[in-house]
């Protein structure tokens, strides 16, 4: 019983240290680069975008197509709904340089892009 | 058609692997298909409204909506998941024994049975709004033909439902004492995997900001894109890049799970280890 008793606080620590460590972290969020993509007609416009490496990026994405989206990068481990005509926000960590490949996965053959970080 | 097959079946692949291991939990359990097909359901019929409201929902929280609404579905599964684990390891040996028959069993039988349908609803809902999405879009004035993305979506759930069927009868193949240990185990891992994916749902929102370095880089080895990735991926959690974030939540779940099956798991087990 001694066991379970020393097991439960050890839970019990590891859960109070987890809440106060990321309430910590939400305050000191960093700058992040802000890069605009646009989607239209099963095209990313830009194709390739750029940001430099190291530093968390934030894409705002425009769907300009009536239909729903939904933009995926198996590397940059991205994946979100973007609905018919509207916008959204997608947050990417920061990166290593290297070519970073994203997609509509409803078009996945056509609808293809790049993230170039440097 | 090839494509809507594959994007259906990348969606269902998920919740049939999730389905067919509530089925194998519940095998004793009377009453439990309609239970878990009511869970079924209630996720299809979610998962239309939440397609519905896609838009509403990602613009909620600065645009966070649906990494928020993700990890809070999540979350309810986890917990549903572990305090099944815990119910079991209180009640299971009635219920696999003599008295499954007597009424009180089935009363409380039905109380981890709704448990296991919001598990098996929320899996649903998670990966059947994008197929919505997805069947929607197309059929509301796509180029391509609807009759064959519509029989492509057809194969594709055809075989979800068949990933679905080979989990459930890969389970009861195991003897019964056995099976038992088996799915708390698998359970348990469920748990921890969904807990973690549910911080990484966080992470994205930048709601959880610590510990976000990478631990390590498995991709070369094992990419959780392919196939037995992402089965490995819904069933032990396997990620090819966790953060330290994610590792600490899954073994958190897991370390709690076997605490709090211990404190309120039945007595005649905890003597059994008191000496």
């Amino acid at each position: 019983m001694s066991l379970s008793r020393t097991l439960s606080n050890a839970a019990m620590f590891v859960a109070v240290a987890l809440f106060s460590v990321a309430a910590t972290g939400a305050a000191n969020a960093q700058a992040a680069t802000e890069i605009q993509l646009s989607y239209k007609d099963k095209k990313f416009d830009p194709a390739e975008i750029t940001a430099p490496a190291n530093t968390a990026i934030v894409i705002k994405l425009k769907n300009l197509d009536a239909k729903a989206m939904e933009f995926e990068s198996k590397t940059l481990k991205v994946e979100k709904v973007v609905a018919g005509s509207s916008d959204a926000t997608i947050n990417v960590r920061a990166q290593k340089p290297g070519r970073y490949e994203f997609f509509d996965e409803y078009n996945e053959k056509v609808a293809r892009g790049a993230l170039v970080v440097k | 058609m090839i494509a809507a097959l594959i994007i259906v079946f990348r969606e269902v692949f998920e919740a049939g692997l999730i389905v067919g291991i509530v089925l194998a939990v519940t095998r004793a359990v009377p009453h439990r298909n309609q239970w878990i097909a009511g869970g079924v359901l209630a996720g299809v019929l979610a998962a239309c409204v939440v397609a519905v409201f896609a838009g509403a929902l990602s613009n909620l929280f600065a645009g966070m909506g649906q990494e928020l609404f993700n990890a809070a579905i999540l979350v309810v599964a986890v917990v549903m998941l572990t305090w099944h684990n815990v119910w079991m390891a209180r009640h299971g040996a009635e219920l696999a024994g003599e008295l499954r028959s007597a009424g009180q069993a089935v009363v409380e039988g039905s109380k981890s049975l709704l448990a296991l349908a919001i598990v098996v609803g929320v899996a649903v809902l998670r990966e059947g709004s994008e197929v919505v999405l997805f069947l929607y879009g197309v059929l509301a004035g796509g180029s391509d033909s609807g009759l064959s993305v519509g029989l492509g979506g057809l194969i594709g759930l055809v075989l979800g439902a068949i990933v679905c069927m080979l989990t459930y009868f890969g389970l009861v193949k195991i003897p019964t004492r056995a099976l038992f240990t088996t799915t708390t185990i698998l359970i348990a891992l469920l748990a921890a995997g969904m807990a973690a994916q549910a911080a990484a749902f966080l992470e994205k929102a930048n709601w959880l900001t610590a510990l976000d370095n990478v631990v390590w880089d498995s991709g070369w080895l094992l990419s959780d894109s392919s196939i037995p990735g992402k089965a490995l991926h819904t069933l032990i959690g396997y990620t090819d890049q966790p953060t330290a974030m994610q590792l600490a939540v899954y073994l958190a779940i897991l370390l709690i799970t076997f605490v709090l099956m211990r404190l309120y798991g039945a007595p005649t087990k905890a003597k059994a280890v008191a000496v």
